[in-house]
């Protein structure tokens, strides 16, 4: 159960394979396909995040791996058993609820045993006492969910989870009622716990800085299909679609043609500037592409300025907006094409603001680049509408 | 903007005196509190007069002070076999009607099922239908059926779980709608069976929708007279007591039974306010 | 994404069954056997029993008999659910929005008196009326009433009587109603210059609409068909249509009459309701 060794992803067999699996797996609800054959491997012991907007189809994933939906095709297994179809009480999986959906006429410490009670348990008390010490509740177990705060409600709901020691245990959005503050803090409570036990975790959550922080994998989901999967410095360093680029963050994503491949270097035409991206961040296969770069990388100065990032100066931008934000300055900068691209500059005090109306000129270090697909949409992902 | 048309008018921003401007801002609620010391005229009459001594039968008014009436509450010639009588068909009509109405919310719920609307509408006439209608195609029926001799507790038994079932189905189905799904879904994933899932959550949850649906069955079917009246035959029920003797004179024994029915469910209701209060209390 | 889903299956029929005959057999039936009766040959009696010989004529027969009851009924009905209305909704709206934390035991006293007997608080009003109670002096002394003025049996005793026992019909989906009214619309309201009477008719009243539709069809329906009130308040001046159907039934034994005047009354509220619901334009309502 919490036997966890360090597994790598790509394990081949899937008999020996002791996470938990997906194959091929479709939900549509009438017309409306949810989730479009996915494919996913969560190794033991790791603690993914499925992120993505809402409608994407991750809450949908992970009702159909607690049991509480079953999928319309493909195949769920954990720790090489098929449980595609096991009922949601037959499976060692639990899941910490959205709105928590503690039972309202139990008190904590009955709401916690409730699994244990279930699998009639030998050791309920000395469990369920060891649980709400965990999550710091001891001194709450006799009081009904209502009495509790929203922080307090969600480690009842986290340890009733927590106490049947699932091989999987399943986050729907569980911090999403919290205010900010609280969440930072349950963020990384959660994380230690986690870290303490050794239990598989699977986190679903619409804030792209909730799923960084807290999880080893982040997979990036887009109407119903994993769009990219890896580290979170990885997903967001290299992003592969414009949607990961956009939702993940915030891009500027620039029209280029491809004027050349070289082995370790691709060269792009940018309206009449020649940039370089190196050929392990290209995700582009024709001859036209969108070069990437984040806001934070790009460097402004005045015209003629030394900048520390050579041979990919752009001339002739134009401040338009300026928004002094504190640890960060953001520009808006219209360019001679007639796009306007995000610039944050750093408050290190080495460099003068800007006003608008200033001519600028930008650039950026090539490694940073990535080139994207012209056939993606180039806006995708970028509106975030929190639907909580 | 608006300068140029306030200038032009006088705006008199009055203050009255304090005590008229405390009358105005409570005007509403000094109204709705002597509406409804106006529903509790009667209830008072009733408790006075339960501790009535009455010179004669014939004219009802409050002649003097006694225990009398609370001491010998069954001398009062045939009451306490009405009374009992209305408590017997109280208790089975509010069994079998929170039965077969509980059953109706459930599937009304948590089933599909066709027919879908002529259900609902099945549910809202009886609780839009006079009683002089129903009472008299019950009747109607009985006759037609070769029971008219035979009218009695059971005809009336019939007609009360027929009249309640559909408060029960409306006051079940607030409640079990009310309900979060996601609560049985966090039962099933603690490995609780569905029939675990029903008993521990859905049930406990619904339980009290189901004890306000039964408590407002007994008091329905206690209370009912013209339904009653016309499927009764010689069986005589507390309210048809009551209708008897209002036209040969009242014993004051009757006061007694209204000032008990009062505090009884005074009792109940506020008991299950107070409760539910406490519960709450520690929230805040 | 988690929305109720209702299960498919055999399950819910069996649910259904037991509650769905009980009504069928004791609801639906009956008022076939109803109209059925309406149409007997009025010669027969109950003992020796009817023929059908679709004697429309029953109908006319009622309705000449009984036309005065009739409209007597549905105005008084009327008339008790206009007071309804106005005290209903001054104590549904000072509970919901003037109450504070009082709000719940406002509810309750509003709901209590209403368990004590009917009939028994019925009478009570008999005797608060009564010619030389308390009432009755007081509006002697002021000149309301006439030095032989009495309210017993007279149409105001009665509809009082109705208004009195219905009012909680009225208060509770009023109130459910009211309380669901966002307070910041009212003072949004005020804030755009409507003073608190335009505001009332601007904004509390449409959006307690579906309180105040279903409130009067829960208070007229079971008024009209009510007899007790007239019967034990009122003279047979005020009789009321329930009243001539029950005394059909039990002491003139015309069952064909008697079912006859029931199904003009079901088949008049009926009509009545539906136009209402129309006009008032909340056929969610049913």
């Amino acid at each position: 159960m919490s036997q966890v060794a360090e597994q790598q992803p790509t394990a081949a067999d899937a008999e020996s394979y002791d996470g938990l699996r997906l194959r091929n797996v479709t939900k549509s609800f009438a017309a409306f396909t949810a989730v479009d054959d996915l494919d996913l491997d969560v190794p033991s012991g790791s603690f993914i995040a499925l992120l993505g907007p809402s409608g994407c189809g991750k809450t949908t994933t992970l009702r159909m791996v607690a049991g509480l939906e079953t999928p319309t095709a493909g195949s769920i297994t954990l720790a090489g058993q098929d449980i595609t179809y096991a009922k949601p009480y037959q499976r060692p999986v639990n899941t910490v609820f959205q709105s928590y959906a503690l039972f309202p006429h139990l008190d904590i410490y009955e709401n916690v045993a409730f699994g244990l009670r279930r699998r009639k348990s030998n050791e309920v008390d000395a469990s369920v006492r060891d649980m709400l010490e965990l999550v710091e509740l001891t001194s709450q177990a006799r009081k009904k969910p209502a009495q509790l705060s929203g922080g307090q409600q969600q480690r009842v709901a986290l340890a009733r989870a927590l106490i049947n020691k699932p091989e999987v245990l399943l986050l729907d959005e569980p911090l999403g009622a919290l205010d900010l503050k609280l969440r930072r803090s349950m963020q990384l409570e959660i994380k230690r716990i986690q870290t303490e036990v050794g239990l598989t975790f699977v986190h679903v959550t619409h804030d792209q800085e909730e799923a960084m922080t807290m999880a080893d994998t982040v997979a990036v989901m887009n109407a119903g299909v994993i769009e990219q999967m890896g580290a979170p410095a990885d997903l967001y360093e290299n992003p592969q679609s414009t949607f990961v680029a956009n939702f993940l963050g915030q891009s500027n994503l620039i029209e280029g043609t491809i004027r050349s491949r070289a082995a370790d270097v691709v060269t792009v035409d940018m309206h009449g500037v020649q940039v370089s991206v190196p050929t392990e961040r290209c995700h582009a296969d024709s001859d036209k592409g969108w070069v990437g770069i984040r806001p934070e990388k790009v460097l402004i100065g005045a015209p003629g300025e030394e900048l520390d990032a050579p041979g990919n100066t752009i001339p002739g931008g134009v401040v338009t907006d300026v928004s002094f934000v504190g640890v960060s300055t953001q520009y808006l900068v219209r360019m001679p094409w007639g796009q306007e691209l995000a610039i944050f500059q750093q408050n290190t005090g080495r460099h003068r603001l800007f006003a608008p109306g200033e001519e600028v000129e930008l650039s950026w270090r090539p490694e940073y680049a990535f080139l994207l697909d012209f056939s993606q949409d180039a806006s995708a992902g970028s509106q975030k509408v929190d639907a909580e | 903007m608006t300068t140029a048309t306030t200038t032009n008018r006088k705006v008199n921003y009055k203050q009255g005196s304090a005590a008229g401007r405390w009358i105005r801002h409570h005007l509403v609620l000094i109204l709705g509190l002597l509406v409804l010391v106006y529903t509790f005229v009667p209830i008072f009459v009733v408790v006075l007069m339960s501790f009535n001594d009455p010179t004669s039968r014939l004219i009802y008014r409050f002649d003097g002070f006694t225990l009398h009436n609370w001491l010998n509450p069954c001398e009062a010639e045939g009451m306490c076999g009405a009374l009992s009588t209305s408590v017997q068909i109280g208790l089975l009509a509010t069994l079998g009607s929170t039965i077969l109405g509980t059953l109706i919310a459930f599937a009304l719920v948590r089933h599909d099922f066709v027919g879908r609307s002529s259900m609902n509408l099945l549910i809202f006439l009886p609780m839009a239908s006079p009683e002089i209608v129903m009472g008299s195609s019950l009747l109607a029926l009985f006759v037609a059926a070769g029971r008219g001799g035979q009218l009695g507790f059971w005809t009336i038994l019939i007609a009360h779980i027929m009249f309640c079932i559909s408060f029960v189905v409306v006051t079940v189905r607030a409640r079990l709608a009310g309900l979060d799904d996601n609560l049985e879904q966090a039962a099933m994933d603690l490995y609780a069976t569905p029939q675990q899932t029903f008993w521990r959550v859905t049930f406990p949850l619904v339980f009290p929708g189901i004890l306000g649906a039964a408590l407002l069955s007994f008091s329905l079917s206690f209370d009912d007279f013209i339904i009653t009246n016309l499927n009764a035959g010689n069986t005589t029920t507390f309210p048809m007591f009551v209708w008897g003797v209002a036209q040969r004179g009242v014993p004051m024994q009757v006061n007694v039974v209204g000032t008990v029915m009062f505090l009884v469910s005074v009792l109940i209701v506020v008991g299950g306010e107070v409760n539910s209060r406490r519960r709450s209390a520690k929230l805040v | 994404m988690s929305e109720t889903v209702r299960k498919r299956g055999s399950t819910g029929y069996l649910l259904l069954i037991p509650g769905v005959l009980w009504l069928g057999l004791f609801f639906v039936v009956p008022l076939y056997s109803l109209v059925a009766t309406s149409l007997f040959d009025p010669s027969g009696s109950d003992t020796t029993g009817y023929t059908m010989t679709y004697h429309w004529a029953n109908y006319s027969h009622v309705i000449s008999d009984y036309w005065q009851p009739l409209l007597r009924s549905l105005w008084y009905g009327a008339l008790a659910t206009f007071f309804c209305l106005v005290l209903g909704y001054v104590l549904a709206y000072a509970i919901a929005f003037k109450a504070g934390r009082w709000k719940n035991l406002m509810l309750v006293l509003v709901i209590a008196p209403f368990f004590t007997s009917f009939l028994v608080r019925t009478l009570s009003w008999k005797l608060l009326l009564a010619d030389d109670g308390f009432i009755v002096n007081t509006l002697q002394f002021v000149h309301i009433l006439g030095a032989d003025g009495r309210l017993l049996a007279t149409p105001v005793a009665v509809i009082a009587g109705l208004t009195y026992n219905f009012l909680p019909f009225m208060v509770l989906p009023l109130y459910a109603s009211i309380d669901k009214i966002d307070p910041r619309l009212i003072e949004a309201s005020s804030d755009l210059y409507a003073n608190p009477f335009v505001g009332f008719f601007k904004v509390t009243w449409p959006l307690s609409l579906p309180g105040v539709v279903s409130g009067t069809l829960l208070t007229f329906i079971p008024a009209v068909g009510d007899y007790i009130n007239a019967e034990l308040l009122g003279s047979p001046n005020q009789r009321m249509i329930g009243s001539v159907i029950q005394s059909l039934f039990t002491n003139a034994n015309n069952y064909p009459a008697a079912a006859a005047l029931s199904v003009i009354l079901m088949a008049l509220i009926v009509v009545m309701v539906l136009f209402y619901v129309r006009r008032a334009g909340t056929e969610d309502l049913l």
